[in-house]
């Protein structure tokens, strides 16, 4: 079935498909810093950013943190990968997805000196879980 | 033994007189699972927890989605098959899917920067998920240009073969870009290890409607791999003539 021009073109292929995928993950592994979407909080402290540069921080918008304010347009919430936290100052309008506990993407400027970050964009992040309303009330009303 | 079968269907009229029945069942069995699909997403399944009415794009986003990787998977065997054993039937087969491939692949990108907008709060973002996907687009565009460029002979085949061979490294890194990197794009939902995380309620009618689209890329492919055939023998009996 096999002849020999045959298993040789088959290692051929073998060869390219090797050194495609090798070349392309040292390619990814090298922009690897340009590839992630966003920073986890702890990631943005410890990378010393300046403040001109435009950056994301995603996290998990923390409980009891959002606050409205009186023209309804400016909004403080701190974002949070339960190690660290950052403060969010937004003025404009949030994605509907936008709670307490969901995980959110703030795109805008960080200023290390008062560990506050003013956002230009807040993208909400959805998980992978769907399930019907009825269903997610019975199991949070089992976990309480 | 087994090549004197592959021999038998590598015969462009055997080969047609086989897959017409296929292409027929594929049609009915398209219609009639979208069909039903369709019903139970639109009306029957519940909204989402979250996201309510709008996770019903999901049933004609995720579908495509699959059906463009395992389009461009198919080119892929098809290009190695025909590199080793130089079947020109092989390469013939591939060559027709990309077109495919790229329907879906456009239909993957409407629905879901349409989803992403009232979801995340945009259209579009650069994340890994996302370009890697674009890059499958450009990759099917070239594919198809390359085909189109050597319509009247064969000496693109063989180029054809090689380049998507090449071009399939794109499809691992599309499925573990949301491992890999931290994306806006959630993980997967439903081909992960420890098995589903939706609700049974949307995983019937999302299997349901892929099927119905999977009978319905057989379908297409078939046709244009028969028409494909078909308009060979006529080129080449216009050359004897």
């Amino acid at each position: 079935m096999f002849s020999n021009r045959k298993v040789n073109r088959l290692y051929l292929v073998l060869l390219i498909c090797i050194s495609v995928a090798l070349a392309t993950f040292f390619v990814l592994k090298a922009l690897e810093e340009k590839i992630v979407f966003f920073y986890s909080p702890t990631k943005l402290l410890e990378k010393n950013v300046r403040g001109e540069e435009y950056i994301r921080v995603g996290g998990l918008v923390q409980t009891d943190s959002i606050i409205y304010e009186e023209d309804g347009l400016n909004v403080i919430f701190s974002i949070t990968d339960n190690k660290n936290v950052v403060k969010v100052f937004y003025i404009g309008i949030l994605p509907d997805l936008f709670r307490e506990n969901q995980g959110v993407v703030v795109e805008g400027n960080f200023n290390s000196s008062n560990n506050s970050f003013i956002a230009k964009k807040v993208l909400a992040k959805h998980d992978e879980n769907y399930m019907p309303p009825e269903v997610k009330k019975a199991i949070s009303g089992k976990s309480k | 033994m087994l090549l004197k079968k592959i021999h038998r269907f590598a015969n462009p009229n055997k080969f047609l007189k086989v897959i017409y029945p296929f292409k027929k069942i594929s049609l009915y069995m398209a219609v009639f699972l979208l069909f039903i699909g369709l019903m139970d997403a639109l009306l029957f399944s519940p909204p989402d927890y979250q996201q309510s009415q709008t996770v019903r794009i999901m049933y004609i986003h995720v579908p495509s989605a699959w059906v463009s990787l395992l389009a461009y998977i198919m080119i892929f065997f098809f290009s190695l098959m025909y590199i080793i054993w130089k079947f020109p039937l092989f390469i013939l087969i591939a060559k027709e899917i990309p077109i495919i491939g790229i329907s879906f692949t456009l239909i993957t990108l409407v629905t879901g920067s349409l989803w992403g907008k009232p979801t995340w709060g945009t259209y579009w973002v650069w994340d890994a998920r996302l370009t890697s996907f674009l890059v499958l687009l450009f990759i099917y565009m070239g594919l198809i240009f390359l085909e189109k460029a050597f319509k009247f002979s064969n000496n693109g085949d063989i180029s054809f073969a090689y380049i998507s061979i090449i071009g399939a490294i794109n499809i691992p890194v599309i499925k573990f870009s949301v491992d890999w990197w931290n994306t806006l794009h959630q993980p997967a939902s439903v081909f992960r290890l420890d098995g589903p995380t939706i609700s049974a309620e949307m995983l019937i009618p999302l299997i349901i409607m892929s099927l119905g689209i999977l009978f319905l890329f057989f379908f297409l492919a078939l046709t244009n791999v028969e028409s494909a055939i078909q308009e060979k023998k006529i080129n080449s009996q216009n050359f004897r003539g």
